[in-house]
């Protein structure tokens, strides 16, 4: 067979690989290190935790796989979050009920953004960014202060532990390891999911092939709308309360989540499996940090940043290499 | 800026450019009035004057500082995400080394915060500038990892905990008057109008107007582009030392959480309204200025007449996207379209007039 | 007789702004041949095959394809009509598998999933078919452009296989990479295929095509069997020179014939970059004027711009007042005294948000640095002066010169070197695209310039304004610079056609 195929396939899978390595000697030493560490629950924790990030990192992956970028995740989050406790709490309107229309709310939210950033030529960036301003506006048009949720369904979703033998897990987590697994299909096996890589290897060689750019990136931002507003619901049951500062910060994480998995930022090249990593990742950094005592939290964010810096310089000389 | 010999087609440019912002500007402080209507006056009390106009200025000081960075980087044609942690991150080392040393009070010690907090704002600009020029990374990207590294490191340098300093030298930055007027008034006006030299007196503008505007042309007579673009991205993080400083002395303290929160975001948005072009090329900081004035008009405003101040925000998110879509040559073209259409069909001209630029 | 056309165009029309691209333009391709499309520079070569591919629409003729009326109204209906196109630039995604790159968009389904092991499969049969060795299951950009064109080959064919358009599909292969490609189209061509392609290589064009069609200034020249047509007449066709017309311009050629002696200002030695020209010999005087003469992707401005560092040449030297000397960008060369107008005056040249003078001073003003600028005064004295010189409209310093037209941003263009002072002046097409009064302005200063001592690469694919303006003629081919001609007073155009169509001086 072709060697030089085998290596450039092999030189993609490199920053999958340091992942993995990261996540297996971090979970290693820290196994070593701190008593009690070494257990399923540890990850399962992990799981339980950062449900609502893995969901929120699946649909950035969607967007960044296209080359793009979605900076209004967080915010989105946060007025799911809002939106839900408002209508449940202050309007009394059923969960059932208020659950949809959220999820239709973000979706809808992210296809609007889509359609501008394709239809005017604007960078994502910025009608994204405009798009956080006005989910977090939003926000507090609603309320400044936090409104916590007493709802019975709710407090259930919470507080319901679906054991595994002598482990347990929470709703939450399962239905973020759904969406993983429904992502993954859609991603690798559908029409859609081929379009969203070829778009983002070359938009207009995707043009010229005759694909569906326009409906591709349209659904993409949607998608991403859709698991915003998902996350936000699973950070509702965590949390119990809407609140206008919940999920601050969130599309950083949810973007560093993407590329320590290995999905290159400018797009057409990475895997859901390896956000999937990232996040676990981002976890374990927190589990950490919180069995180490004596770190503080700040130390996340400073770690998070360096593998961010170390993956993107990485990234930079594969695709520098590869020209 | 000021042209000598500009013709009258340039000074109807130059014009156009200053002009909408600043209309914004003053229907703004205008509609203040209709609020409060002792909004325009000022007073002096004891030696320094108040008022509303003095507070916006005050206030919108550090943001000016930052957007004025921010503007240059814009007209490169790049981003840079990580003014907010600059802040942060200089308001808290300025406020440690103070805190920590044994006389506070000294100019000395002052002298060499400030030090300090610029020095290490070169090296993180310097970080920024390679990362784009050299390595070749996106700004968005190169500029992202900063942002969330440096509120990390921010807090670590505060240890979490907000540092309270009491040093008069270190409090007139960003709290102190100086001839009737609030010192930081003074200082951004003195840095903005440094930069209008540097960049107006000297050839910089105009080569990073080609830079931003046409980087093939622009290599191809010579210039050295790489060295301009990683240069203002040290610029932009000196301005954001800077406005940190100012936060940081004004309140007499560091919080490495909330300092410059946002405050990027806000930059962008005056940049923008100042009529630059995110694509880069032309850039215009009296526009920045009229920007970022009419940014903290807006919260001024809000605060006055009691809405929640955070619902300024949904007001930010239709600015961008109105001044946005005004400069998206596509949805220029689709305006023209229909302006053209709608003018045949009700033929209430005899020639069809010329598509002229929207001004932007 | 032959069978029926399976595409034809009657009468095609399309109009830009203020030049009409094609004018009435009749084109027939018959199913199993191959069919070369020729033409120089506004030939309509590119507008032709845009409207056959949907990326313009035609505004009057009619597209017969497989007996019917068509309408193509993009990409997708060309497609779906049978006409494929392979640019020169590959349009596949380099990041996906070779498979994918030949199914996406129609990729066999099995439960409404992609069925990825039937892709393989039949990806492997169509890539065996053309007797490839490329591993289907590989990404596209583990695979060398050849391979990557044949890939959208198979792609393009598989998806319509009535008629496939290769726009310049060689003009980075290499020798056995072009046998290969050949090989596949031939074998497409005994298939039935019908293949339109458009070649700058004169002797691939004999070597494959049966028939050609030869466009000129956007109106047919004329179809030719290729067995008929000698390369000589086709390059007179296509350039068109009115050879009559050449012979009257005797006044206007140089008076003086005498090349300027004396120490070369510029030596290139066996210069070269792969891919893009051949090693090459070039001596340039100061007071000399040299042309480059050649087709269209002939490598004339590959050429000329290793002289002055935009590419960086990987083999030879280069020479300048006798010191060997690399030059590893613009600046280098500039540094030297050196200067270079694009061809391309919108992407490289000017920057079209800053005004006319900021444009003129931008060379000068870039070798100061930052630090020194030129006087506000200073500007507008050498802004005022070259627009007065050069006739430059609007006489406005101020005004944008994206608002300009064509020939005075090229005034821009010229001014913004002449006041750097170059001892060595290269200018690609400059009077392209221009009005006839801005051309003889241009030849008319280049020439004063060199009387004034400044040596001048004058690049252009007017053969006339090369022989009235050069001493000396470098011909391209190819790639390949195969002859240098005095321009000694006999030197004729049909010599440098000559040349040009056989690459080498008879």
């Amino acid at each position: 067979m072709n060697a030089h195929a085998l290596l450039t396939r092999l030189r993609g899978q490199i920053p999958l690989l340091v992942t993995a390595v990261l996540l297996v000697s971090m979970f290693s030493v820290g196994s070593v290190q701190y008593e009690g560490f070494f257990s399923g629950q540890v990850v399962l924790n992990l799981l339980i935790d950062n449900a609502f990030l893995l969901v929120v990192a699946v649909g950035m992956t969607f967007v960044v796989l296209t080359g793009g970028i979605d900076l209004s995740v967080g915010a989105v989050v946060a007025l799911s979050t809002m939106v839900s406790a408002w209508l449940v709490e202050q309007h009394g309107w059923p969960p059932l009920l208020v659950i949809p229309l959220v999820l239709l709310m973000g979706t809808a939210g992210g296809w609007l953004m889509g359609w501008i950033i394709h239809v005017f030529e604007i960078q994502p960036f910025i009608v994204t960014l405009a798009g956080m301003f006005l989910a977090r506006g939003l926000c507090y048009t609603i309320s400044v202060e936090s409104i916590s949720i007493t709802d019975p369904q709710y407090t259930a979703m919470a507080q319901t532990r679906i054991p595994l033998g002598s482990l347990f897990v929470s709703p939450s987590a399962l239905i973020a390891l759904l969406v993983v697994a429904v992502a993954f299909v859609v991603l690798h096996y559908t029409r859609l999911g081929r379009n969203v890589y070829a778009l983002g290897g070359s938009e207009q060689s995707a043009l010229l092939m005759g694909l569906p750019v326009q409906r591709t990136k349209t659904t993409v931002y949607a998608i991403s709308g859709f698991c915003s507003a998902l996350g936000g619901v699973l950070l509702t049951f965590y949390m119990l309360s809407g609140y206008g500062l919940h999920a601050v910060g969130l599309e950083l994480d949810a973007i560093a989540a993407v590329v320590i998995g290995g999905t290159l930022l400018t797009g057409g090249s990475g895997y859901l499996l390896g956000t999937l990593l990232g996040v676990l990742v981002l976890g374990l950094i927190q589990t950490v940090i919180s069995f180490q005592g004596t770190l503080s939290s700040w130390w996340t964010r400073i770690v998070i940043g360096a593998l961010l810096f170390v993956f993107i310089v990485l990234q930079r000389l594969i695709t520098a290499r590869r020209r | 800026m000021s042209t000598a010999t500009a013709t009258s087609p340039v000074r109807a440019v130059t014009r156009s450019r200053l002009f909408w912002p600043a209309v914004v500007l003053v229907v703004l402080l205008l509609a203040n009035l209709a609020f409060t209507p002792d909004f325009f006056a000022l007073h002096l009390r004891g030696g320094h004057l108040y008022g509303s106009l003095i507070d916006i200025l005050h206030f919108g000081a550090p943001l000016i500082l930052v957007s004025l960075g921010m503007t240059l980087v814009i007209a490169t044609g790049g981003i840079d995400l990580s003014v907010g942690s600059t802040v942060a991150i200089s308001g808290a080392l300025a406020c440690l080394h103070i805190s920590e040393s044994t006389d506070p009070g000294s100019l000395a010690t002052v002298l060499t915060a400030l030090g300090i907090a610029l020095g290490t704002a070169l090296v993180l600009g310097a970080v920024n500038g390679l990362l784009v020029a050299k390595a070749g990374v996106q700004p968005i990207i190169a500029t992202l990892i900063l942002m969330v590294a440096g509120r990390g490191v921010a807090q670590l340098i505060t240890d979490g905990q907000i540092i309270t300093v009491t040093s008069d030298p270190y409090k007139m930055i960003g709290g102190g008057y100086w001839l009737t007027m609030p010192f930081a008034i003074l200082l951004s006006a003195l840095v903005v109008l440094a930069t209008v030299l540097l960049t107006r007196s000297t050839a910089l503008g105009l080569l990073l107007e080609s830079v931003g505007g046409n980087p093939v042309a622009s290599r191809l007579v010579g210039i050295r582009a790489m060295r301009l673009v990683a240069l203002v991205y040290v610029f932009s993080a000196l301005c954001a030392a800077l406005a940190g400083l100012m936060v940081s002395s004004n309140v007499s303290a560091a919080d490495g959480n909330n300092a410059g929160l946002w405050i990027e975001l806000d930059a962008i948005l005056a940049v923008v309204l100042g009529g630059t072009s995110l694509n880069g090329g032309r850039f215009s900081i009296g526009g920045t200025v009229l920007g970022a004035l009419i940014i903290q008009t807006l919260s001024t405003t809000v605060y006055t007449i009691g809405i929640p101040p955070e619902t300024t925000l949904v007001f930010k998110a239709f600015v961008v996207i109105v001044v946005c879509l005004i400069q998206s040559p596509v949805f220029r073209a689709k305006f023209a379209a229909r302006g053209a259409r709608t003018r045949r069909t009700t033929r209430s001209h005899t020639a069809a007039p010329t598509n002229r630029e929207v001004g932007a | 007789m032959r069978q029926q056309p399976v595409l034809e165009v009657r009468g095609i029309r399309k109009e830009f702004p203020g030049v009409v691209a094609l004018d009435g333009v009749d084109f027939r391709l018959f199913p199993g041949e191959v069919h070369a499309l020729m033409g120089e520079n506004g030939a309509g070569k590119s507008t032709l095959i845009k409207v056959l591919t949907g990326v313009y629409q035609s505004d009057g003729g009619e597209v017969v394809l497989a007996g019917e009326r068509v309408r193509i109204a993009g990409p997708l209906q060309a497609q779906q009509a049978g006409i494929s196109t392979v640019y020169q630039e590959v349009n596949l995604c380099p990041n996906l598998s070779v498979a994918e790159n030949i199914f996406i968009g129609r990729e066999p389904r099995r439960f409404g999933l992609v069925d990825w092991a039937a892709m393989r499969r039949r990806a492997a049969e169509l890539v065996r078919e053309l007797d490839l060795d490329v591993d289907v299951s590989a990404p596209l950009n583990s695979y060398s452009i050849a391979v990557q064109q044949l890939v959208a080959i198979v792609r393009a064919v598989d998806v319509s296989a009535k008629v496939l358009i290769l726009d310049e599909p060689t003009s980075s292969l290499d020798r056995d990479e072009v046998r290969q490609l050949f090989a596949v189209m031939r074998r497409l061509r005994d298939q039935g295929v019908a293949i339109l392609f458009v070649s700058h290589f004169l002797d691939q064009i004999y070597e494959i095509c049966d028939r050609m069609t030869v466009l000129r200034n956007g109106r047919l020249e004329g179809e030719y069997l290729t067995s008929e047509l000698n390369q000589v007449e086709l390059v007179s066709r296509m350039i068109g020179a009115e050879l009559a017309g050449l012979h009257q311009l005797g006044g206007g050629k140089r008076r003086e014939r005498t090349a300027p002696t004396g120490k070369a200002f510029l030596q290139a030695d066996r210069l070269t970059r792969r891919g893009a020209v051949e090693p090459y010999d070039l001596d340039i005087r100061p007071g000399e004027v040299i042309g480059l003469a050649g087709l269209l992707g002939s490598g004339r401005t590959e050429a000329a711009r290793l002289l002055f560092g935009a590419d960086q040449s990987d083999g030879g030297t280069l020479r300048i007042e006798g010191a060997v000397t690399a030059l590893r960008s613009p600046r280098d060369a500039i540094a030297h005294g050196i200067a270079f107008c694009s061809e391309n005056r919108k992407t490289e040249g000017l920057v079209g948000e800053l005004t006319v003078r900021e444009n003129i001073v931008l060379a000068l003003q870039a070798s100061r640095g930052w630090m020194r600028p030129l006087p506000r005064a200073a500007q507008d004295a050498y802004a005022l002066r070259w627009i007065r010189a050069l006739d430059i409209r609007p006489n406005n310093p101020e005004a944008l010169v994206r608002n300009l037209s064509g020939g005075n941003q090229q005034k821009v263009l010229l001014a913004r070197w002449l006041i750097t002072d170059p001892k060595l002046l290269i200018l690609d097409e400059p009077t392209r695209g221009i009005d006839v009064g801005a051309k003889a302005e241009i030849q008319k200063l280049v020439a004063n310039l060199a009387e004034d001592g400044m040596a001048v690469l004058f690049i252009s694919a007017e053969l006339e304004e090369v022989l009235r303006l050069s001493h000396r003629i470098g011909v391209l081919r190819d790639h390949r610079m195969v002859a240098q001609l005095d321009n000694d007073g006999e030197l004729t155009p049909e010599r440098v056609m000559a040349t040009i169509a056989s690459g080498a001086d008879q």
